[in-house]
């Protein structure tokens, strides 16, 4: 006898229907013995933590809180021997600094132009960052060019009065490019119309970039020198982190190129920058960058940590682009080829999109490294925010002995808003683009 | 019997074959594994390969649009022959679909992005145009309602359907499929065998590497044995079956039908 005879018969008189979810909310007592007290080990756990958290916070809010000095025009406020208080952090000194903090020592009439910089950056930010904002494609025109631009007329002043040899050489400058288009293009065997327009765009747009910058639009020249603070902070976290992105993915490429001088390239210029530390960086830059140039250019004393950083963190970006493409799966490439796409079709299409999606918690490790490594330009003679703070410390109208506590604690409450900032926004970047995809 | 008397149908004259593969070798470094191939398929023609595992099928089909290089040989699809000018490999690529073993979907882009992306960026076809193709093709693989989801949120046998439109949407003169049912479970089977069937019905010129010996009777001119690299027979499905020649075949045979 089998088993299936003795089984009673079923069959189903009536649809089940579908019912809604069960409700799992719990209370919050529930909740805490669930999650903090579940186990003796949890618990333990949990009694160190708050343990922990119990001689560590309320020390560090009254430091920075309720002891806190808020108000006061020199170092009386803060020093216990002039009637002030030495127990919690001395705000009135950031207060009464602030503007050298932002600004550096940049002229104090012409300051609103920083302004206008930092809020065409907000705009630019938000406009690429918020995913349905609209228009996002002439947010990038606006980011990449209108913002890069505007924004250097705006803090130099603009007017640069280049010479006519100067735009011979661009002209030749420019006919080199689509030439160099035009060749790789020839190499790679593909249509030649497209590589000339593309040339011939990039040209054009240094062209119009440069006749801008070139015209004299009244605005008084700042030197680079005066500029400091969170404005130089900002200026190079900014150029690094837009210039470090694109290149980086370039030169990842390259690594993984079939063309043995371009891979050459790339694993020479990865490996070396990244075997040496950033300082070692920032410090050939300053140097050894006017050596390579001929006599006569110079090359401004920002510009050059600027290039350092860039070219810094791109060497990093490129090995995180890298894992990104290593992850992804040959048939992906086989899909896109067997439909005919192009290489650069391939690449912008199908697989740099994801493999820049799988590797965002890189990148964006990356740019909050970036970020904070900013600081290292010090050492090169720029007055960052940390700079300014080193330089407001020792300033003898303030000198008490939380000041420079305080100052540190004000640079890291800037870092970490930033940092974290950028850390939530990627969580959610990911959490919105898995959203659609993942079974 | 070898491959050379098979009782190939009258051919044209002045039709150009589909395809011809002409003496072709290919070596992954020492091995070698495809040993002296020569095919010719008509237009219009459908040919089922079979083999066992490792006998070099994949590769052969993947030579024809290139996602594999010969080193030996000549391989002329459509008129082309496939040489290094990679823009000539584009233009083959374009005409020849292909449809894998694990779909290649690409899972950031919604079903009927998939299918549209080729049309525009490959032949320039306005987005419009392009859509419409794409869900006539939807429609016929039976999966229109799906056409906003993503590769992710579908089954099995409807991924390999979507894989089918998407070739299908750059209208290619030549269909490969490399064991598009291996991966699928078997109630799945059935419904990517149908869509493959209803293809070869309206004339597709149509290469299936498969162990589907079901399809190959009902649908296939000729079926293929390879083994060891090389094509070791081919004939008609009836005689292929009823009446194999070669030592091999039979055994293989015997193994799969049991
Ligand atoms: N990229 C490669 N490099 C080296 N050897 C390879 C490569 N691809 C395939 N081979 C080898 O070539 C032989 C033929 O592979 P192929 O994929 O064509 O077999 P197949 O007949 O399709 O087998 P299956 O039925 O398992 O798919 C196998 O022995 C395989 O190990
Ligand atoms: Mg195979």
């Amino acid at each position: 006898m089998s088993t299936a005879v003795d089984m009673p018969r079923f069959v189903r008189a009536r649809e089940a229907e579908a019912l809604p979810p069960p409700n799992l909310a719990r209370g919050p007592i529930a909740w805490v013995r669930e999650n903090l007290f579940s186990g003796p080990f949890n618990t333990i756990l949990t009694l160190v933590v708050f343990y922990l958290l119990y001689i560590s916070v309320p020390p560090l809010l009254n430091f920075l809180v309720f002891d806190a000095v808020w108000t006061g025009a020199d170092r009386a406020a803060c020093r216990a021997d002039a009637g002030g208080s030495e127990s919690g952090a001395c705000w009135a000194f950031i207060w009464d600094k602030i503007n050298y903090f932002i600004y550096g020592s940049y002229t104090i009439s012409e300051r609103w132009r920083v302004n206008i910089f930092f809020s065409l950056l907000a705009i630019g930010v938000v406009w690429l960052l918020w995913l349905k904002a609209p228009r996002r494609d002439l947010g990038a025109v606006y980011f990449f060019w209108v913002f890069p631009v505007v924004s250097y007329i705006l803090l130099t002043g603009g007017n640069e009065n280049f010479s006519v040899r100067f735009w011979i050489g661009f002209a030749i400058f420019g006919a080199l490019i689509i030439a160099l288009f035009a060749f790789v293009s020839a190499l790679l065997k593909t249509s030649m119309r497209p590589a000339l327009i593309l040339g011939g765009g990039i040209v054009a747009v240094i062209g119009v970039t440069l006749a801008l910058v070139d015209f004299n639009f009244g605005l008084e020249h700042v030197p680079t020198s005066l500029w400091g603070g969170i404005l130089v902070t900002l200026l190079v976290a900014t150029v690094g982190i837009v210039v470090s992105l694109p290149f980086g993915i370039v030169l990842a490429l390259g690594r993984r190129s079939n063309l043995p001088i371009v891979r050459l390239a790339s694993v020479i210029f990865i490996e070396f920058v990244r075997g040496v530390p950033l300082i070692t960086v920032l410090i050939m830059a300053n140097t050894m960058l006017p050596l390579f140039l001929p006599g006569d250019m110079t090359v401004d004393r920002l510009l050059r940590p600027l290039i350092g950083t860039a070219l810094f963190a791109s060497a990093y970006m490129a090995e995180v682009v890298r894992g990104g493409l290593q992850a992804m799966p040959k048939g992906q490439y086989e899909g896109a080829m067997s439909l005919g796409l192009n290489y650069p079709q391939m690449m912008s299409l199908i697989i740099l999109p994801q493999a820049l999606r799988i590797v965002i918690p890189g990148i964006v490790n990356t740019f909050i490294g970036l970020f904070k490594d900013t600081s290292l330009v010090a050492i090169v003679g720029i007055f960052d925010l940390v700079k300014t703070i080193e330089a407001s410390r020792i300033d003898p109208d303030w000198a008490a002995p939380t000041i420079g506590l305080t100052g540190y604690a004000f640079a890291a409450l800037f870092y970490f808003i930033f940092c974290f900032g950028m850390s939530r926004y990627s969580l959610g970047v990911e959490r919105r683009l898995a959203a659609g995809q993942k079974r | 019997m070898s491959a050379q008397h098979i009782p190939s149908a009258t051919v044209d004259p002045q039709a150009q074959p589909a395809i011809e593969m002409i003496d072709v070798h290919k070596w992954f470094g020492e091995f070698h594994v495809l040993r002296d191939i020569n095919l010719n398929v008509r237009r219009g023609e459908r040919i089922v390969i079979c083999g066992p595992s490792g006998s070099g099928k994949s590769t052969m089909i993947r030579c024809i649009n290139r996602l594999e290089e010969h080193q030996k040989g000549r391989i002329i699809v459509d008129g082309v022959e496939l040489l290094d000018d990679l823009k000539r490999i584009d233009e083959v690529r374009r005409d020849v679909g292909m449809v894998f073993q694990h779909f290649n979907l690409f899972p950031h882009l919604t079903i009927l992005e998939n299918c549209t992306l080729a049309p525009i960026w490959v032949k320039k076809m306005p987005r419009k145009e392009a859509e419409e193709i794409a869900m006539h093709y939807l429609t016929r693989v039976k999966i229109p309602e799906q056409a906003n989801k993503y590769p992710g949120q579908l089954s099995g046998g409807q991924q390999q359907r979507v894989a089918i439109a998407r070739s299908l949407c750059m209208s290619p003169k030549i269909m490969l499929f490399d064991e598009p049912t291996s991966a699928l479970d078997p109630e799945m089977v059935k419904e990517v065998l149908d869509t493959m069937v209803g293809l070869a019905d309206e004339g597709m010129t149509m290469l299936c590497v498969t162990h589907e010996m079901g399809f190959a009777r009902q649908v296939a001119d000729r079926v293929i044995f390879m083994d060891y690299g090389q094509i070791v027979e081919m004939n008609t499905p009836d005689e292929f079956f009823k009446n194999p020649q070669h030592e091999r075949t039979r055994l293989f045979l015997s193994q799969i039908l049991h």
